[in-house]
């Protein structure tokens, strides 16, 4: 199963020095690849090949190695987050309130699948485990805008508040 | 050593303080069963297959992790294991592909075998599979999740013996999957196909890439002179595949069993492992003499040589120009014999029996085609020629011995020894060494021959100080390297072999499950079997044997003569790891 990246990689010089500064601090301490790769998410927001590699070569570490820890940990990302991260619980009581039917209505209005980005860089769809706004299931968050309640019909009407 | 008591299905034992439960019931004659472990190699106390009750223990313990105490009372065999190994297995095989019937490694798999032993009953579990799928761009190997059972051997082969680490356990729970970084394929991740994780698999989530249908092929072609050629170790393991006893030497049964599957002419490889020797001992001296790029370093090992490309590609120019001698039999057949026997060398097929899956990667390799076209054209690995003679119905075990052809029928005793970590080293001093001193009379170099990890030499020759290492298994390599690099060792000439042991542990060779490699030791009896096999060779110094110097004299002159370097040298490429 491959994970594809659904925007071009655009890190900047900038960017790269500082994950180059971060590896060097780290280098020569016994377990640092965890603390870089959370830098180096830090710093770039998300994990994708390029910034995985940088971290193999600047740790003397392989490739497959940072792969691993990378997609074992559900705290980083392989893919971009939107400018609008759409966050939508699926813990037990918005699951059985529907909130499965609700991430499949924002897959198919945005063409993604869960974790990913639409290709211009707008929205981006996560499914969570509980957020512990039971009362409001099935709920979800547009960056700070949170959603309660929300039914299949109202997913057009949520995505058209961010337009630009 | 601090000695304790304990007792293992009642029966009273004195074992070392701090070992396993697993290796105390050895003291005992009692056999654990295990599936995830591998003797020096990997203990996740993953499969839960070695569970064990331990008296006054609330859970079953994993006896390849769970470390003896004083006055312990284990047991091995009771309802309770039985039935929880049982379930375990039912579990492992609901996600099992199960296509038992036509699985390449049946009757070999470990998890079939326990299966049995268990009278599990495949559709106990009835759930959904994951998805996997398979990878078979690789020109060596086929990966296939959908039998793998994630006990992680092959990541330990991997990463621990080969520090190449190119797959990893990715993501996790269910839909965890041993992988390359991204999904990739082996072929372009920089894997070496040394095909270890081949030999520590337990089921057939590894496997070799089989070319036996183009070499059925080519045998069926009428107008296809097809050659073929057996490395110096097949003697001494395809006996295995028939069951018999590990390190046996079955030289003659193999001449006979190639004899019979159909080839044109059926010759030893032992004889271009000579003339490796010849090139490399004449390469060695003249970078000596004329200051070339020293350490010297062996090339006829193709996962060391991509290893080296990969992974320390500033170190390609010390690799020795020699082309392996699987690549230089091909060479000579479609040159010098061509020409000899007036056959085109296109209507030559030359397939190469080798314990190695690398091998398979080398005969595609660029500057490999001294007569224009590709040296070799098919290598099958022991347990491919193991399947092709089992598929002709050969009785192999009773054949009665047979020779190889002329003109390549034999090589010398040191060619045979190529099967063996340490022996090209050794086969090259014989000859460097001749060169160097026509009075210097030592034939057996033994400081580099055995299974420590690094072993360094000196020898004193004709004025010469020759500061030599042998090593085998890639995490040993890249330690060795990372000394020259350092400067803390000065050498001349370096042999490196990908598989730990050398050939005869190479990733082609037959399998063994794990309840042969828990308990023998396997390199140090098929090893042994090698150097009593070149021990009773009539020659046993590369010089001397009538071949070598008849195709000197007929065809390439000198060594490191302009035509041996058209011939039988080749180049390499800086690839890097990224």
């Amino acid at each position: 199963m491959t994970a594809s990246t659904t925007l071009a990689f655009n890190g900047t010089k900038e960017q790269e020095q500082k994950l180059k500064d971060v590896i060097v601090q780290h280098k020569t301490q016994k377990g640092a690849l965890m603390p870089v790769l959370q830098e180096a998410q830090e710093i770039y927001g998300y994990m994708p090949r390029e910034v995985q590699i940088m971290v193999a070569e600047g740790m003397g570490v392989t490739l497959a190695e940072v792969y691993g820890i990378v997609t074992f940990y559900s705290q980083f990302h392989l893919q971009p987050k939107g400018k609008y991260k759409v966050h939508i619980c699926i813990g037990t009581a918005c699951y059985v309130k529907g909130a499965g039917k609700i991430l499949e209505k924002f897959e198919r209005e945005l063409g993604i699948k869960d974790g990913e980005c639409t290709s211009d860089g707008k929205f981006s769809v996560d499914g969570l485990r509980c957020v512990g706004a039971c009362g409001l299931a099935p709920v979800l968050s547009v960056n700070e805008d949170v959603y309660g309640k929300v039914t299949e019909e109202q997913v057009a009407e949520i995505l058209a508040n961010y337009k630009d | 050593m601090e000695m304790i008591n304990i007792k293992i299905n009642n029966i009273p034992l004195q074992v070392p303080a701090g070992i396993t439960v697993l290796e105390a019931a050895k003291y005992g004659k009692i056999e654990i069963p295990t599936l995830c472990y591998l003797k020096d190699l990997c203990a996740p106390g993953a499969c839960r297959i070695c569970i064990v009750e331990v008296k006054g223990n609330r859970t079953l313990a994993a006896a390849c992790v769970f470390p003896v105490h004083d006055g312990m009372e284990v047991l091995t065999n009771t309802p309770t294991l039985r039935e929880s190994r049982k379930q375990t297995l039912e579990l492992l095989v609901s996600d099992h592909n199960r296509e038992c019937l036509s699985c390449a490694k049946s009757t070999d798999c470990e998890l079939q075998r326990l299966c049995v032993e268990y009278g599990v009953v495949e559709d106990t579990f009835k759930g959904i599979m994951r998805e996997t799928k398979i990878d078979n761009a690789s020109p060596s190997l086929i990966r296939d999740n959908a039998k793998c059972i994630l006990c992680r051997r092959c990541i330990a082969a991997c990463k621990d013996q080969q520090s190449v680490s190119v797959i990893s356990a990715d993501r996790r729970g269910f839909i965890t999957q041993v992988e390359c970084a991204f999904g990739d394929s082996l072929n372009d991740a920089p894997c070496v196909y040394c095909g270890q994780c081949i030999v520590v698999c337990p089921t057939a989530a590894l496997m070799e890439k089989d070319d036996t249908k183009q070499v059925w092929d080519a045998i069926a072609d009428p107008s296809k002179k097809v050659f073929v050629y057996a490395a110096p170790s097949i003697r001494v393991t395809i006996g295995e595949s028939f069951g018999m006893p590990v390190g046996s030497n079955v030289t003659g049964k193999l001449a006979a069993a190639l004899n019979r599957l159909g080839f044109d002419g059926v010759f030893d490889m032992n004889l271009t492992a000579d003339l490796t020797i010849m090139e490399e001992a004449h390469e060695l001296l003249d970078r000596v003499k004329n200051k070339g790029v020293m350490p010297m370093i062996t090339s006829c090992s193709p996962g060391w040589v991509k290893f080296c490309e990969n992974y320390f590609p500033e170190f390609t120019e010390n690799l020795s120009s020699c082309k392996s001698p699987q690549q230089m039999f091909g060479a000579v057949l479609k040159t010098f014999w061509a020409e000899k026997e007036g056959i085109d060398p296109k209507d030559i097929f030359v397939v190469s029996v080798i314990p190695c899956t690398a091998k398979k990667f080398e005969l595609l390799r660029d500057d490999e085609s001294a007569a224009g076209i590709q040296d070799v054209d098919a290598a099958i690995t022991t347990r491919e020629l193991a399947r092709m003679i089992k598929q002709a119905a050969i009785d192999f075990v009773n054949l009665d011995d047979e020779p190889f052809d002329n003109p390549f029928e034999s090589g010398s005793g040191a060619g045979q020894i190529f099967g063996a970590s340490g022996g090209v080293m050794e086969a090259a001093l014989r000859t460097a060494s001749h060169w160097l001193d026509k009075s210097f009379d030592v034939v057996e170099f033994k400081e580099v021959r055995g299974s420590k990890d690094i072993r360094f030499a000196t020898y004193n020759v004709g004025g010469l100080e020759i500061r030599v290492a042998a090593t085998s298994g890639l995490a040993n390599a890249r330690e060795l390297l990372e000394m020259v690099q350092k400067g803390e060792v000065d050498l001349h000439f370096i042999e490196v072999m990908a598989c730990k042991g050398g050939c005869i542990n190479g990733g082609g060779q037959p399998f063994l499950p794990d309840s042969v490699r828990n308990n023998v030791d396997v390199v140090a009896l098929r090893s042994k079997a090698i150097y009593d096999t070149a021990k009773d060779l009539p020659v046993r110094k590369s010089y001397e044997h009538p071949d070598i110097k008849m195709l000197y004299k007929e065809f390439f002159g000198e060594p490191g003569s302009h035509k041996a370097h058209e011939t039988l040298h080749t180049s390499y490429v800086k690839r890097g790891q990224f």
